[in-house]
């Protein structure tokens, strides 16, 4: 058999895979949005949060940073199991992990983008009498806000990846396709999860980079 | 009325202090320029008044309050605030921007954007024009003019003023330097203005505070600032040549010559060949019905062919406004070339005119 003949063939199963399986596909796609979903969720609340009160305090700022950026090290199978004590498996196992996984682009990012604001800007925001709390949520966040939105983006595309790994304790999605393909040697099924995972990071950063821009004051 | 005691601030223990047991005393109404070179605790002194700086020791009374007892942000909103690099909110449009001050202090909506469109005209911006618009999209003169607007939202009695008119080109300066001096003439702020400038200092002080390494050196009307300044430190800084540096201080209106010979475009040549003959100027003024300057004629245009003054009268840059200082009067004279210059009013109106010869009289009075 020859390469193209390979492919075309190979083409065909996978079609052919997808049609017959397409109701599971379409309950996996949902269950793996879900699953990151609700992990940004928490990793936005948190990020922002962290990244605010490190803006206030310098010392802590870059030993925090250095911590998430540990995280991020961690190899997600790794990251799995460390959880299990403290999650056991399932949901929210995947949750936690793909949580921590998000923070540091949205912690740094919410940081660099208060740092970033011109020292004037603040000074005669301050000069005139705002409260601070005024100056955070009139003044900083929505001009560190183009930059969080890039962090937050950076942090979606890469959940959704890292979420299949979510499978192997049982949290769903899209990894199902790609484990059980392994374990069966059935690599339609490796290739329509990988596909459909991908699928939905790029519709992700494309929904993520259009926000960006609508909601930033630069333009 | 603002008055600082024996004000001191030490950043570092061993540095020397940047503001050194500084007493000064402002009174209510007037302008107080502290003006001395880069680094001698002009910026330091006046954050210690809005308190962005506490103070080592010392003690700075508002109205004879002590501020260190005032909470710091209702000090802060009475104190209108303006800084070089103006610091304009880039996500907020205009009227946002403006709109700061009266916001904090919960003014109803229609009453905040009634004063955002008053002030826009007091600084001589279009309301329709500027309000919607970004700061990003405004010059540096318009963005220090919505600094200023902003900074005198709330009427605040006192304005704190760092350097706000430093980054600008010389003629925007002197624009807005005139501009502000008119708004203060009615609206009478107490003011400090800080400034390197000494010209601008002369220009825009009823009192200078002369500093030197964190010192007062001396605190004078710029009239005995000139003619006596306490030590060569400030004859230094004031710079030689008395008498025009006095031109800074006096205004076009005192020695402005409020009848020169006016006509219509529509007037015939031979008409104002007669007013020509009769004016000690030498030129007539062409105005349009509102009094408006639109042109004038000296004797060398009446050689063109026409009949009517709109025929063979020409446009004039030279016109400065009622505010200006003989000094601003006798730059236009330089650029333009001619011995006079139009003074008009803040409508482009005539007012009068200001000669050279009349500049000069000024210089032999001192001598
Ligand atoms: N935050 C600060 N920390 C340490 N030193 C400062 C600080 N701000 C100003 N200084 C020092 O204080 C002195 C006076 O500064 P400043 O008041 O800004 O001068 P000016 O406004 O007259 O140019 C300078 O020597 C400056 O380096
Ligand atoms: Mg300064």
């Amino acid at each position: 058999m020859s390469l193209w003949e390979n492919f075309v063939g190979g083409l065909t199963g996978l079609f052919d895979f997808m049609g017959r399986r397409s109701d599971q596909i379409a309950e996996l796609t949902l269950e793996h949005f879900w699953l990151v979903l609700t992990a940004m969720i928490i990793a936005i609340a948190i990020g922002i949060t962290v990244g605010v009160l490190i803006s206030y305090w310098d010392p802590i700022a870059y030993p925090v940073i250095n911590v998430t950026q540990v995280i991020m090290t961690i190899p997600s199978i790794a990251m799995i199991a460390i959880l299990i004590p403290f999650f056991g498996i399932g949901f929210n196992n995947g949750v936690a992990a793909l949580t921590l996984y998000a923070l540091l682009p949205i912690v740094r990012n919410t940081y660099t983008g208060i740092r970033a604001i011109e020292k004037a800007v603040l000074e005669s925001a301050i000069g005139m009498g705002m409260k601070e709390s005024v100056i955070l949520f009139r003044i900083k966040l929505p001009l560190a806000l183009p930059v969080i939105m890039a962090g937050i983006r950076t942090s979606v595309v890469m959940g959704i990846g890292i979420g299949a790994i979510a499978a192997y304790i049982g949290a769903g999605g899209l990894g199902i396709l790609i484990f059980n393909g392994i374990n069966w040697v059935n690599y339609p099924m490796v290739w329509t999860g990988a596909i459909f995972i991908s699928i939905m990071a790029i519709i992700a950063d494309l929904v993520l980079g259009w926000t960006e821009n609508k909601m930033s004051w630069r333009t | 009325m603002i008055r600082l005691e024996n004000l001191t601030k030490k950043f570092t223990p061993t540095d020397p202090p940047a503001v050194d047991d500084l007493s000064l005393e402002i009174k209510e109404g007037e302008t107080c320029v502290l003006v001395g070179p880069s680094g001698c605790g002009k910026t330091t002194t006046m954050k210690m008044i809005n308190r962005l700086i506490e103070p080592t020791s010392g003690k700075i009374y508002i109205n004879g309050e002590d501020s260190s007892k005032m909470d710091p942000i209702k000090l802060r909103l009475g104190i209108g605030y303006v800084i070089q690099e103006i610091g304009l909110f880039p996500h907020m449009n205009i009227a946002e921007n403006i709109a700061t001050v009266p916001r904090e202090l919960k003014w109803p909506k229609e009453k905040i954007w009634k004063r955002v469109d008053e002030l826009l005209e007091t600084v001589g911006l279009e309301p329709e024009h500027f309000r919607n618009r970004k700061p990003k999209d405004l010059s540096g003169g318009q963005r220090q003019r919505i600094g200023v607007a902003r900074s005198m939202a709330a009427d605040p009695p006192i304005m704190l003023m760092d350097e706000p008119f430093g980054a600008l080109d010389p003629i925007t300066r002197a624009h807005l330097q005139n501009e502000f001096l008119r708004i203060q003439k009615r609206i009478k702020k107490t003011i400090i203005f800080v400034t390197h400038d000494i010209d601008e200092a002369i220009k825009m002080g009823d009192k200078i505070a002369i500093m030197r390494k964190g010192k007062l050196v001396q605190y004078d009307s710029p009239e005995d600032m000139l003619s006596t300044p306490a030590n060569e430190f400030v004859v230094n800084l004031v710079g030689g040549n008395y008498s025009i540096k006095r031109l800074h201080l006096i205004r076009v209106d005192e020695i402005i010559d409020r009848s020169p010979f006016t006509a219509s475009p529509e007037g015939t040549i031979s008409e104002t060949k007669a007013l020509l003959d009769k004016s000690k100027l030498g030129l007539v003024v062409i105005t349009d019905e509102k009094k408006k300057v639109i042109g004038l004629v000296i004797p060398a245009y009446l050689k063109k062919e026409g009949e009517y003054n709109a025929d063979i009268m020409e446009e004039t840059g030279a016109t400065v406004g009622l505010g200006s200082t003989l000094n601003d009067a006798l730059s236009v004279m330089l650029s333009s070339g001619q011995g006079y210059v139009i003074v008009v009013d803040e409508k482009e109106r005539i007012e009068g005119v200001v000669t050279l010869n009349g500049i000069m009289g000024v210089l032999q009075d001192d001598d």
